[in-house]
């Protein structure tokens, strides 16, 4: 049939199984947004405050459900607004289309009203992109970008489309989505040697990323580490991807990982890495890694072996496909000598938050009753800084695509889309976003999204008056030199919340938590909660960056004058 | 530092040479020449790239270079397994006094005159890059005024 370039979007974006889309109108996408509105009862669009916003939320939808983010913007700053979200999922491997509209084929490369060369800047943050210009290749172009945002390891696409070619004729015949190929291509002996480590081991570490949430791998894991007889750790990437109420599960690593797990890489003689790619907020010190142990790395992307750290032995492909393969060939082992030793450490060190003063109201506190009352089982986003780790550390994850953050790029202003995306993707599970006050305010704008469209989030705000995470770096490394992280703004978030229409409660108390917490938890809008806390509570254990993973700082005394 | 040869196979279009740019500024990978021509095919483009670096370091840039949509097909060239050749054109002389000198050393190195200036001479000349580079030392005592390399096009043998 014969259809307008912005039909054909449309229609390419059913065939994909979309449903929802992300976005924000304007002069070049006119055409589509047209479209939009004729294709109203198939895909609905949810309208952000601002570009960005749209961009965290289509990634929030895709992390926290499986499927393709989708989001539209126009050109110029339409399109570079969209910068910072896409590459956001780039660094996260979150599978991403991004449609951003561009001035007409006749008017490109001559400086034109709100005309920006969005592949160029996009480049180093996409799997890939394109612009069109030509219509034949359109419907052949969104297609490829969603297989390409969903083979191997996932990441955002982006397709810049001139606005004439939105309005342009052209025959339109609908396909199948092209089939995603499972990447499996290990072949029998590196399958052979790897059983052979995991057989010779008599401390296996394992350790699990962001790949195993992305291959839906969580029994296939889960199995592993009991043939293994290992204890987990997992990444922050990597959060739900292990069940963290599991007794095996021992808590992050790296920079704010748990002392046992810290003792257990310096003590393990394999360290299985699995969908993982050795960030350096999780190895600290190279050569201090992985002291006495071989590294057997299982990966997706090859480009990650031998990257950061060098391994001893790799399979490449997709985690679900890899341990499948491994489960079938490794013998039940019995560690359970290392396994009482991690038992004990794991109840010598447990994660105890402590602040300047006796019995105040602690984040530790407030995650944990939430995570009592919610039953481990809310959908978790966060923004980016103290109050992300501190979630990271007391929510208990016990599932895959429970927990969205942004862990490569560490984008402040991202968990507030993202919650509203989660919220969309998964309208009978309670959103709970994790912010704190210097992130809220940097896209605090998109609570009108939530209560426009009633999208029942919750913005929990710990709110400390400070930039926290980097006050505690400048309380240890910069002698206490708090230089533009003491915010004090005067801000009402109470008043704020009632602008936009959003009930908002104060938290001052331990005794206010339960009470305000199970009232925001029943009710069915968004909600912002106020928690106010004190500014010298830190993330504890912390790695100082670039230093060893086996000498955590324990404690930070505060003696402020 | 060592330096090796690769030779890459592309999607032939106006943003792939971007793409391969951008992938080594960003990862910080020192790239020494690139050329870049269609293929056979018009659909192909083969680059032939000379960067510099580690065993490390030429594994990531083979695998990082992998993951780009648009190439299709990375080689590693090593010195035995592959013809490796350079083009340069180079306008030298000062004055009819030089001109003998320079036709010498062009004979020596069978390189071809093509174009003669009041003052100066044209030549050309193809070969290993390393004889590029002694052709180009012979000629600098008659005063070099403009040159220009190809940067190495190499192919795999057999």
């Amino acid at each position: 049939m014969k259809l307008t370039g912005a039909q054909i979007i449309i229609e390419c974006l059913l065939e994909q199984g979309v449903d929802t889309v992300f976005g924000y109108p304007g002069g070049a996408v006119l055409n589509i947004y047209d479209a939009l509105y004729e294709y109203s009862n198939k895909v609905t669009h949810v309208l952000t405050a601002h570009e960005q916003g749209a961009a965290h939320a289509a990634d929030g939808y895709a992390r926290t459900s499986g499927k393709t983010g989708v989001v539209i913007a126009t050109s110029g700053p339409g399109a570079t607004n969209l910068v910072t979200g896409i590459a956001t999922a780039y660094m996260d491997s979150v599978p991403m289309v991004a449609i951003t509209g561009n001035v007409a084929l006749s008017l490109l490369g001559l400086d034109s009203f709100q005309e920006v060369d969005i592949t160029g800047i996009t480049m180093p943050v996409t799997k890939h992109n394109f612009i069109i210009k030509d219509i034949k290749d359109l419907a052949t172009t969104i297609r490829e970008a969603f297989h390409l945002a969903n083979s191997g390891r996932k990441g955002p696409v982006l397709i810049d489309i001139p606005k004439d070619i939105t309005a342009q004729i052209n025959e339109y015949e609908k396909r199948e989505p092209l089939p995603i190929e499972v990447v499996c291509k290990m072949t029998d002996e590196d399958l052979e040697k790897a059983v052979e480590m995991i057989n010779n081991s008599q401390k296996p570490f394992i350790y699990t990323g962001g790949g195993a949430i992305h291959s839906n791998a969580k029994d296939q894991v889960f199995q592993f580490a009991s043939l293994c007889d290992a204890p987990v750790s997992s990444s922050l990437m990597g959060q739900g991807g292990y069940d963290n109420t599991d007794k095996r599960y021992i808590g992050m690593l790296g920079m704010h990982g748990t002392k046992t797990s810290s003792l257990a890489v310096s003590e393990c003689d394999l360290f299985i890495g699995i969908g993982t790619r050795f960030s350096d907020r999780v190895t600290g010190e190279i050569k201090s890694f992985v002291p006495n142990a071989k590294i057997l790395q299982i990966d997706i992307d090859p480009a990650e072996i031998n990257k950061n750290v060098r391994v001893d032995h790799q399979l490449i492909g997709d985690i679900k496909c890899v341990l499948t393969k491994l489960n079938d060939k490794v013998k039940k082992k019995n560690n359970s000598e290392w396994m009482d030793k991690i038992y004990t450490y794991k109840e010598q060190y447990p994660l105890i938050q402590v602040g300047p003063k006796e019995d105040i109201l602690t984040p530790q506190y407030v995650l944990e009753t939430l995570n009592e009352l919610t039953n481990g089982e809310a959908i978790i986003t966060t923004e980016v800084g103290q109050h992300q780790m501190w979630t990271a550390q007391f929510y208990n994850f016990k599932e895959p695509r429970q927990f969205a953050s942004s862990g490569g790029l560490g984008t402040m202003g991202y968990g507030l889309g993202a919650s509203i995306g989660a919220q969309v993707a998964n309208p009978d599970k309670k959103v709970v976003n994790i912010a704190g006050d210097g992130s809220f305010h940097m896209n605090c704008n998109e609570l009108v999204t939530a209560s426009k469209f009633n999208i029942p989030i919750i913005e929990l705000l710990f709110n400390n008056n400070v930039l926290g995470m980097v006050r505690q770096w400048q309380r240890l490394f910069y002698d206490k030199r708090f230089s533009q992280t003491t915010l004090d703004r005067p801000t009402d978030y109470i008043k704020l919340a009632e602008a936009f229409g959003i009930k908002g409660y104060t938290i001052t108390e331990k005794s206010e938590v339960r009470d305000v917490l199970q009232k925001a938890l029943s009710a069915d809008r968004p909600i912002l909660i106020n928690c106010v806390i004190d500014k010298d509570i830190n993330v504890l254990p912390m790695v100082p960056a670039g230093t060893s993973i086996h000498q955590p700082i324990l404690e930070i005394e505060i003696n402020d004058e | 530092m060592e330096k090796h040869v690769l030779s890459v196979l592309a999607v032939n279009n106006s943003g792939v040479i971007g793409r391969v740019a951008g992938l080594f500024s960003r990862r910080g990978y020192s790239i020494q020449s690139i050329s870049a021509a269609q293929t056979e095919n018009p659909d192909i483009s083969r680059m032939t790239i000379v960067v510099e670096g580690n065993e490390d370091t030429l594994e990531q840039i083979d695998k990082q270079l992998s993951k780009l949509v648009d190439v299709r097909e990375v080689i590693l060239l090593s010195e035995n397994n592959s013809v490796r050749r350079e083009h340069v054109l180079v306008k030298a002389g000062n004055g009819e006094e030089t001109r003998n000198g320079l036709i010498e050393v062009a004979n020596l190195f069978k390189a071809k005159v093509v174009d003669v200036g009041m003052d100066n001479l044209m030549l050309e000349l193809t070969g290993e890059p390393r004889t590029i580079s002694a052709f180009i030392r012979l000629i600098e005592p008659y005063g070099i005024k403009n040159l220009v390399r190809t940067g190495i096009s190499a192919l795999e043998r057999g």
